[in-house]
């Protein structure tokens, strides 16, 4: 529980660098935020700063690809994403290359960064690129799972996670899949369909929910593109009644997939919502403060969904 | 490599590789003629003789890597790797044709011998710089645009490759002082090149892009450099080898209209008449 996410990550690739030496580690001028000088200190061989040059820290992770290489990137989400997007997209998708790339500070998570810092439509960029793979982590147990998976996995591995603790979901029993999702709570009202640091507020508001007589199921669907539309629909069927949350913006993310693959399926439902951030930009703010301004809190979450089951 | 370049073969190549280039563009009736017939000397010198690499076995482990940093000029790269044997020479007619193997810009994916895919300007020499860290024990060769260094995304490769002392990278700057919209000095100008790459760290030498000896003496100084990477400013011009396009004064990209067809049709027949010569 008290691990920190950035922890975790250096820990994970660590271990798997020290039996695999075509890993190769990437950052730009950030390995201070993300906990992996321990891995140029101890594994420089399989380390390269970058600077702060993300446009060229992907395309030097795409030679190393080219090469037989298994480059993992860094940077803060919005950086890793936003600002070196044609690089992911074409020397990386389009090129097939197997590039696993880190998002950190994941949405609100950028708190004091602000909004320069606060990657609210990562998601959706990177489930533009074809054939790439998105997750959002949200706990420990699914970072490890994410990291191992894009390992194993060619292609674009797009992890946009927390760097700080979050509150274990899981434990070692648990049995995560990359591509299926989680059942955090059964439920029989209301289904709410999450991911990353929402499923903490989502479970939260389902347990004060459940004593307000709502019986609400939730769903971690960590990984968002291939998503686990299966387990989403079989409780759409049940629940009749969806409610997506996310840290992220609602154009582009979990609750648009969501909706357009429940539809293509043709699964018929009384009611669908999305909470999430609508046509804003980030701001600074503590982590409360701004899952409450955005409407992502437990607050929120709870009072969107007593409307819901009043209609 | 140890032996001396046979440099009436490499000519003979290099006249080889602007008649397939321009025969397959001909064939198509566009394409960027200019970019690709300044950069046929560079190739002929590192496909012919520089370049590790076996077109039986395009994927062979020990070959040395090339990226086509300006990805725009693939034609001519094309025109390289089949007369080198990757294949037939008749495929050069199905550039761009539904279905091609040979897209305008280079596909690492699609075309035999092609080591990086590229065409978004500035990103291949990234690439390059990737792969000769990857790999120090090979030589990496990249040839970017003068234009394409507008990029800022090259200044940070070349960055990168200075500070970690790349001396198996070898970037060749195709300096034919055109872009689609002009000339680069009207457009942005470059100031002095090699000033640019020497400051960066870089070891610069300057030589006549279309002297194949002058090519080869400086990738050969480029080898003999322990511990920096090496920029190769090639003196070109835009069109080389085809007065009827080096006149035209926006060649970057043409759509061939008859007299120009004409034209160019009259300089392939010289060059092909300067090919007998050298055999």
């Amino acid at each position: 529980m008290t691990t920190e996410l950035r922890q975790i990550h250096s820990q994970v690739l660590h271990s798997l660098m020290e039996n695999d030496e075509n890993i190769v580690v990437l950052e730009a001028d950030l390995m201070g935020s993300v906990s992996t000088k321990s891995i140029a200190e101890q594994l420089p061989q399989q380390f390269i700063q970058c600077g702060i040059a993300e446009s060229n820290m992907i395309g030097v992770a795409a030679g190393l690809a080219a090469t037989g290489k298994i480059p993992f990137v860094h940077s803060f989400g919005c950086f890793i994403t936003r600002r070196c997007y044609d690089q992911l997209f074409l020397s990386g998708g389009y090129a097939k290359q197997h590039i696993n790339i880190f998002g950190s500070d994941a949405g609100v998570a950028a708190v004091t960064n602000g909004g320069t810092h606060m990657p609210l439509e990562d998601i959706g960029l990177m489930r533009l690129i074809p054939n790439a793979r998105v997750i959002d982590v949200s706990d420990r147990y699914v970072l490890e799972a994410a990291i191992q998976f894009a390992y194993q996995n060619k292609g674009i591995n797009y992890i946009r996670s927390s760097r700080k603790a979050l509150p274990d979901l899981y434990s070692d029993a648990s049995e995560i899949t990359i591509g299926k999702g989680n059942i955090i709570k059964e439920g029989n009202d209301v289904t709410i369909v999450t991911t990353g640091l929402s499923v903490h507020d989502a479970k939260e508001a389902a347990n004060e929910l459940e004593s307000k007589g709502v019986s609400v199921a939730v769903l971690d669907l960590h990984t968002i593109k291939p998503l686990d539309i299966d387990l989403i629909a079989s409780y759409a069927q049940k629940t009749q009644h969806i409610v997506t949350i996310e840290n992220h913006n609602c154009v582009g993310g979990l609750g648009e997939t969501v909706a357009t693959h429940l539809l293509t399926k043709g699964v018929t439902i009384k009611h669908f919502s999305q909470l999430g951030v609508k046509e804003q930009f980030g701001q600074v703010g503590d982590l409360d403060y701004l899952k409450q301004y955005y409407g992502i809190d437990k607050g929120a979450i709870v009072d969107h969904i007593l409307t819901v089951v009043a209609k | 490599m140890k032996t001396h370049p046979d440099i009436k073969a490499l000519k003979h190549l290099n006249l080889s590789i602007k008649v397939e280039t321009t025969k397959a563009l001909l064939h198509l009736g566009y394409g960027h003629f200019g970019g690709c017939l300044s950069i046929t000397e560079t190739l002929a010198c590192l496909y012919g003789h520089y370049l590790k690499h076996n077109p039986q076995n395009p994927h062979w482990p020990e070959r040395d890597y090339f990226v086509l940093s300006k990805g725009h000029a693939g034609p001519a790269l094309y025109a390289t790797l089949a007369l080198q044997g990757y294949f037939e020479t008749s495929l050069l007619k199905t550039i761009n044709n539904n279905g091609t193997q040979l897209p305008s810009h280079a596909d690492m994916n699609l075309t035999p011998g092609v080591d990086m895919t590229t065409g978004s300007l500035g990103q291949g020499i990234s690439c390059a710089v990737g792969m000769a860290l990857s790999k120090p024990e090979k030589s990496t060769y990249c040839i970017v645009g003068d234009g394409e260094l507008q990029e800022g995304q090259c200044w940070e490769a070349i960055q990168l490759a200075a500070h970690k002392k790349l001396s198996n990278l070898v970037v060749f700057v195709d300096n034919n002082k055109r872009q689609l919209d002009g000339f680069l000095a009207d457009i942005q100008t470059p100031f002095n090149l090699a000033d640019k790459f020497t400051a960066f760290g870089f070891q610069t030498l300057a030589v006549d892009g279309a002297d194949i000896t002058a090519i080869c003496n400086a990738i050969e100084q480029a080898h003999n450099q322990i511990d920096k990477p090496t920029a190769i400013i090639l003196d070109t011009e835009k069109g080389q080898g085809f007065p009827s396009i080096v006149s035209i004064a926006s060649n970057h990209h043409l759509r061939l209209d008859a007299s120009t067809r004409q034209a160019i049709e009259a300089d392939l027949s010289s060059l092909e008449k300067q090919m007998e010569e050298l055999v």
